[in-house]
């Protein structure tokens, strides 16, 4: 704990040091300050890491990030890196507030309209088209194994085809993101259907419940795990799928408009804060899913046994 | 995946397959005939039938949804009528995109492995790096694509490696996460038993946790074949690479010639097909050392 | 028989000498497991002296598996002494002196049945043509020689632990350590298997501790009895077993057997105190 203080301290007083190292003797200056605050941020972390509990196992990979990014910034800043190969996350935050607007605007074009639209639509049809075939094993075994295939294909390759088809605004990267969507959704949804055991399903024949009732009552809830893992998986995919088809032609506004057009114009400052963006919308979805799958399926054994 | 495959589905899947993949064709037929039929109008005289409307919309040079038959002759063309060192042989792309994404996979395997023996043994690492590496299974990595390719451009890196690099950094992380996963999966009792006979380190990760981890190295290899063509081809695509299956699917959607697009695309499709088999091959190969089990 | 003496615990000023294969002296493990703390072993003392074959036998949950475990250098002692070979269970271990089963099979199972015997082989560095001639030999000793090709889910249950008996047993160490090798066994099975770890046992003229919950299992097997108490876990009472060294089945419907099982009986009984 003293540790990580004193460390966070020398390494803030180290990157004002290199910043305004005029003189040689700054420079050496800064160079012990900076190498106290390695050791200090090491010696926090292994302390961290032998602990239990939530904040040693939250403060080890917190102090990790931070000190990859003091590093970058120190190593850009004193080795004088060019800002056209890597610029400091510094300038990064710099970028990323007098472009706000900006990015905001990116953000919702591509997460806002392409993301959410095409992944309610892919997961909502896989969904649907899983309970259709649920009936019907023939069709069942034909379309999942062709699932099982197609997920594994490099899908977003349709990009340039649903740019023919919808256009350049954000329906056609909707449409990937439908495509890349729907297959995991409905592999796993009829993976989830037959998740029910046969004694529970015996049970629910002696009170001679119909189909719908079975499904509504035993089995929907049996798929939910299910469910919620291609529902995880395609809220990464949905993200990819949107950013990687504006590479293919877009109007002037999107994350994946953003990242290739100012990467081509060398502005590599917004090409980080675009990324930055992605990450955190990409981890955020991510996480509230699972906060989300936690609430809705807390009697599932992998979370009453393993949290 | 959770479940992501079911065994009892597989046997005798074959005809159901079938049946699905001509009814797609159909499908596919009739949706040429919905979509091209606007364009192919103009063309055709006025009274033409239904039939000649069919023949038309399925043998348009740049059809909106072009015919099953229409890819497969390109393909064939693109595939055989040129040498294979040609640029315009189909293979030659093919190649170009799969060396990539296999310098990438080397290159995130011998990384993969090395990291998760790290995190399995420090616990330093395991505790400050692996939250980062799931993570980063949540975040569009893909992203960073063009960034990487224009950087390593201006350190005059151009070629092969900025996109072997992306296929690896993709490839890199599902493949750590199964090692990790893998090297970790012997139980106490099993790791008790080394300790009995006082293994030293080397023999407890060769004879114990190494064959242990096969079974989960497989299916996280199979995410890593098709990430690592993904980042391949994406890669070819901010710089306007000639060569190349991205470079393929971005000229076509310059020139709007469709059938160069599906014919790519079945191509990137094949190759991952290709990917996955061998992957499967290894396994089976591996499976059967063990009297067929992983 | 009072119930006093029986609790009275086994307290002899010789228990450490040199000669004892396993000693152990006012030994105490005490498990911290997030903060709350679990007694497994209080104040245990016993000896087991060259050639004897030991059963522990006690509750479920007394410190039958910990006591093994810290034998082995699985576990620390958290106080008192215990001394293997009368050295630290550490030095012991790793001096190879003792082979030990689990109560599950623990086989690996990407190598086949005689590539599990020979793991220990291979980790000692013996010789390959060895290392063969004796997984056939103690897969022949254990009644598997016929299965050596075969892998480990190929097998019954029983047949997978006496692969492990056998990887146990292939590098012929002094002491043998086993808990409730034949706990998930059929009864016929069991019998069997008795009968052989009896002969085993008695014409290599091993030491063997062996955990177990049956009594007449650890009669027909043992030199002496070990009854161990519930929680906390400690040594109740040492039970000798004067029976023919020499022992086969129908021995256990003899009057002498009966009686030594009854007396393992009774000091059982007192160790479930029901507090
Ligand atoms: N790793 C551990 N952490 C915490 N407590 C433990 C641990 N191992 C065992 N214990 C506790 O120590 C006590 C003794 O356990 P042990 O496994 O030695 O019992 P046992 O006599 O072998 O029981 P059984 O006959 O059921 O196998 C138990 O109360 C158990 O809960
Ligand atoms: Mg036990």
């Amino acid at each position: 704990m003293v540790w990580a203080a004193l460390g966070l301290i020398a390494a803030t007083l180290a990157r004002f040091a290199i910043a305004d190292a005029a003189s040689r003797m700054m420079i050496g200056t800064a160079l012990a300050v900076a190498a106290f605050a390695i050791v200090a941020l090491f010696l926090a972390m292994v302390g961290f890491a032998r602990g239990e509990g939530w904040f040693a196992r939250l403060a080890t990979p917190t102090l990790f990030g931070l000190l990859l990014l003091w590093l970058w910034e120190m190593l850009v800043i004193g080795f004088a890196v060019p800002f056209v190969l890597l610029p400091p996350p510094s300038a990064i935050a710099r970028a990323f507030g007098t472009h706000l607007g900006l990015l905001a605007q990116d953000f919702a074009q591509t997460y806002l309209h392409a993301v959410i639209a095409g992944y309610a639509l892919g997961c909502g049809t896989g969904f649907l088209v899983a309970l259709a075939i649920d009936r019907s094993p023939f069709l069942k075994r034909g379309l999942l194994p062709m699932g099982n295939l197609i997920s594994a294909m490099p899908i977003v390759g349709i990009a340039p085809i649903m740019v023919m088809w919808f256009g350049f605004e954000w329906p056609s990267k909707a449409a990937v993101v439908v495509v890349m969507t729907f297959f995991p959704m409905l592999v796993n949804t009829t993976a989830g259907l037959a998740e029910v055991g046969a004694i529970e399903r015996d049970l629910m024949q002696s009170y001679a419940a119909r189909y719908g009732a079975t499904l509504v009552k035993l089995r929907l809830p049996a798929a939910l795990p299910h469910i919620f893992t291609a529902l995880k998986l395609n809220s990464t995919l949905a993200l990819i799928g949107a950013v990687v088809a504006e590479f293919f032609g877009t109007p002037i506004l999107g994350m994946g408009f953003r990242i290739s057009t100012e990467a081509a114009k060398m502005n590599l400052d917004l090409v980080w804060a675009t990324i930055t963006v992605a990450a955190l919308a990409g981890s955020l979805s991510f996480g509230a899913l699972a906060v989300l799958e936690r609430a809705v399926t807390f009697w599932h054994p992998s979370f009453r046994g393993s949290s | 995946m959770r479940g992501g495959r079911l065994s009892s589905t597989r046997e005798g899947a074959i005809l159901p397959l079938i049946a699905v993949i001509l009814a797609l064709i159909a499908v596919w037929y009739v949706g040429a005939v919905a979509l091209n039929a606007p364009q192919a109008r103009e063309q055709l005289a006025e009274g033409a039938g239904l039939r000649d409307l069919a023949a038309a919309t399925w043998s348009m040079t740049r059809p909106v949804l072009p015919a099953p038959h229409q890819i497969a002759v390109e393909l064939a063309q693109s595939l055989f009528t040129h040498p294979v060192t040609s640029p315009r042989s189909l293979v030659y792309h093919a190649w170009v995109t799969v060396s990539a994404s296999l310098a990438g996979l080397g290159f995130a395997f011998v990384l993969g492995l090395l990291l998760a023996i790290g995190i399995v043994h420090v616990r330093l690492l395991d505790r400050s790096l692996m939250p980062w590496v799931i993570a980063s299974q949540t975040v569009p990595v893909l992203a960073i694509a063009p960034m990487v390719v224009v950087v390593l451009g201006n350190l005059g890196i151009t070629g092969l490696l900025p996109k072997a690099a992306i296929a690896g950094y993709l490839a890199f992380f599902p493949i750590t996460v199964g090692m990790v996963k893998g090297l970790r999966a012997p139980d106490p009792l099993q790791r008790d038993l080394m300790r009995t006979y006082d293994a030293r380190p080397l023999q407890v990760f060769s004879l114990l946790r190494f064959p242990a981890s096969l079974g989960f190295l497989f299916p996280s290899l199979r995410i890593a074949v098709t990430l690592a063509l993904v980042g391949a081809i994406v890669a070819e695509l901010p710089t306007g690479a000639q060569a190349g299956l991205g470079a393929r699917l971005l000229a076509g959607s310059y020139y709007g010639q469709t059938v160069q697009i599906w014919a790519a695309l079945f191509m990137a499709a094949a190759m991952s097909m290709l990917g996955l088999a061998a992957v499967s091959l290894i396994e089976t190969l591996a499976a059967r050392r063990r009297g067929g089990r992983l | 028989m009072t119930e006093v003496a029986l609790l009275q615990p086994v307290m002899r000023d010789d228990l450490v000498i040199p000669e004892a294969v396993v000693s152990a002296r006012d030994v105490s493990l005490v498990f911290d497991a997030g903060g709350q703390r679990v007694t497994a072993l209080a104040g245990v003392d016993l000896s087991i002296a060259a050639g004897d074959f030991v059963s522990l036998i006690g509750p479920s949950g007394c410190g039958k598996t910990t006591l093994l475990r810290a034998i082995a250098d699985l576990e620390h002692p958290t106080s008192g002494v215990l001394l293997v070979n009368g050295m630290t269970p550490a030095e012991a271990r790793k001096r190879r002196a003792y082979g030990y089963v689990f109560q599950a099979p623990a086989l690996y199972p990407w190598r086949n049945v005689a590539r599990n015997v020979m793991l220990p082989l291979e980790i000692m560095g013996l010789p390959r043509a060895e290392r063969q001639a004796r997984a056939a030999r103690y897969l022949g000793l254990v009644g598997l020689g016929d299965f050596a090709r075969k892998f480990p889910w190929q097998l019954s249950g029983g047949m997978q632990q006496r692969v492990s008996i056998a990887r146990a047993l292939a590098f012929e160490p002094k002491l043998l350590l086993m808990d409730e090798p034949f706990g998930a066994l059929d009864e016929i099975t069991r019998d069997g298997l008795n009968l052989h770890l009896h002969e085993l046992w008695r014409r290599t003229g091993m030491t063997a501790v062996f955990v177990t919950h049956s009594i007449p299992e650890a009669v027909f097997l043992s030199t002496r009895i070990m009854v161990m108490s519930a929680r906390p876990g400690r040594v109740v009472e040492i039970i000798e077993n004067d029976l023919p060294a020499t022992r086969d089945l129908d021995l256990r419907e003899t009057p002498a057997f009966l009686a030594v099982a009854h007396r393992v009986r009774e000091a059982l009984r007192a160790g479930h105190s029901y507090d």
